[in-house]
């Protein structure tokens, strides 16, 4: 059976930053799958190496031992093979929305004129139609980021890797974002990792979420998220969301804080 | 748009008009001899008068000054495209380029006479030597400054070395590019005036040379104000072109806080 994505075993570790000092174990024995179709999430506090795990996949850097592959292939220390979302929009500020989109595109390989009409096919599909032509500082952080998701979702691609992608919104325009997503997702189900900061972003939006402990990073837990699509904000409220969040929220409050 | 560009170039005319009235009357009242310094209005008088001499030296000068200008930032252009493209180039060769530029005019230009004649060559070798430091250094400061945000994400979706250079690189310096490019501009026409005293016979550099000789103090004047309108215009064109390639793309720290302004306004 393959995976979307298979991580095995990963450790990495970065030298010290003087001669002398330890190295800085980020991650150990981390392993993990997601199947094809799958939305999986990570959660874990700040600083626990989700970056790094990003980095890893993304093939910029190598892992200290560990494999880690894709529809069976080791893909370690490739690039290419993934589509990816930043937590910036990160859009070319010369470029218009259209033409960051055919950006991506054809760096994956695209043809550049089918790049540019799926593009603008999918901006008016998503009612963005008319900032097609605009340059990217005359858009929202909102908007930036809905440009930065279909970039992301028409590169070619299995997997996409988001990392904590509407980390940087105000909490309405997130909400948005999450519904919309979400929209956008269950109608073309792709293989999705998603980093996040956020409980209840988590619990709406994956099948899965996989719960690090602060660095040297581990699975310190796994969870099945079992409410049934499509789903909408309507799960804030209902009471095993609710139990859920509780659960994980205890599970990742830092230990210091037991004493308060 | 009008009342704006009028708002910025109204104060530097009001001064300007202000000081050449002060000074044509100064030389009135004081009645300063036409060769220690003449007044603004003879000086425009003796110009117009010189004018069919004037702008055939000032043709020459247009002609070197572009030639050597043109040649300047293509080799600036490249040379900085090389240093960054080949690694190691740069930490090699970066510091004896600066290293370059002390070298004073003064020595360099008598040398390249000796070395390349006295034709066109020297003068528009000297003002490419001048011209094309500014360009490389503003070049290089732009290649090797792109926004890391925008590295990770090229390098995350896989971009090879030619793409990031093409795609990213290349486009983020070009503001970085222009304003090389303006410093460049006024260094050449400098530069071009300083070759043409050394060895030539046509040029603006040279009509300033013989008529300070003749104590023609007017004309010398006459030939300056060309010479800053040269600059201008240089500059002028420069400046279009940067419009044309960088609008609406970076936005000036002016015009973003034009909009915010505008934004709490409404």
């Amino acid at each position: 059976m393959s995976y979307a994505l298979e991580i095995c075993k990963l450790y990495k570790s970065f030298p010290g930053a003087r001669r002398g000092d330890e190295p800085k174990q980020v991650l150990a024995n981390v392993s993990f799958q997601v199947n094809d179709g799958e939305f999986v999430s990570v959660i874990g506090p700040s600083g626990s190496g989700k970056s790094t795990l990003f980095h890893l996949i993304g093939g910029l850097e190598k892992p200290t031992s560990g494999d880690i592959k894709m529809q069976g292939r080791s893909v370690v220390g490739e690039q290419g093979h993934i589509a990816y979302m930043p937590q910036q929009a990160s859009l070319m500020p010369w470029l218009t929305v259209a033409g960051n989109i055919e950006l991506a595109l054809t760096i994956a390989g695209v043809a550049k004129a089918k790049a540019r009409a799926q593009a603008e096919e999918w901006l008016s599909l998503v009612g963005l139609a008319g900032a097609a032509n605009e340059y990217s500082h005359v858009l929202s952080g909102g908007m930036q980021q809905r440009v930065s998701f279909l970039r992301a979702l028409l590169s070619p691609q299995r997997l996409m890797c988001l990392d904590e992608p509407f980390g940087a919104l105000d909490a309405l325009t997130r909400m948005h974002m999450q519904t919309w997503l979400l929209s956008l997702w269950e109608a073309d189900r792709r293989s999705v990792l998603f980093v996040t900061h956020s409980i209840e972003e988590a619990l709406l939006l994956s099948d899965r979420i996989i719960v690090l402990s602060a660095a040297p990073a581990s699975i310190i837990h796994e969870l099945h998220v079992p409410f049934p699509r499509p789903r909408s904000e309507a799960l804030w409220s209902d009471a095993g969301f609710v139990a859920m969040k509780q659960q994980l929220y205890e599970l990742l409050r830092p230990k210091s804080e037991v004493f308060t | 748009m009008d009342n704006k560009q009028n708002r910025k170039f109204l104060p530097p005319v009001i001064v300007l008009a202000l000081f050449l009235l002060i000074w044509q009357a100064a030389v009135r009242i004081f009645d300063i001899d036409a060769y220690v310094l003449p007044s603004p209005a003879s000086i425009v008088k003796q110009g117009l008068n010189d004018w069919s001499s004037l702008l055939q030296h000032m043709k020459a000068t247009l002609g070197i000054t572009l030639l050597g200008f043109g040649i300047g930032a293509v080799l600036g252009f490249l040379l900085a495209a090389l240093l960054h493209i080949i690694p190691g180039a740069k930490a090699g060769f970066y510091p004896l380029l600066v290293l370059t530029q002390n070298v004073p005019l003064m020595a360099l230009g008598p040398l390249l006479v000796i070395w390349f004649g006295f034709g066109m060559m020297p003068r528009v070798v000297l003002i490419t030597l001048v011209t094309f430091f500014p360009v490389v250094v503003a070049m290089l400061t732009g290649l090797t400054q792109c926004d890391p945000k925008l590295m990770n994400y090229m390098r995350m979706i896989g971009a090879k070395r030619a793409q990031l250079f093409w795609r990213l690189e290349l486009p983020s310096s070009v503001p970085h590019l222009f304003s090389g490019l303006k410093i460049a501009a006024s260094y050449s026409v400098i530069s071009a005036i300083y070759a043409e005293s050394i060895g030539s016979n046509k040029g603006l550099g040279y009509y300033i040379l013989l008529k300070q000789r003749g104590f023609e103090t007017a004309k010398v004047f006459a030939a300056v104000a060309v010479i800053v309108m040269l600059s201008l215009i240089l500059f002028g064109a420069i400046t279009l072109l940067e419009r044309m390639f960088v609008r609406g793309r970076v936005p000036s720290t002016s015009s973003r806080l034009r909009r915010k302004k505008g934004e709490e306004a409404s």
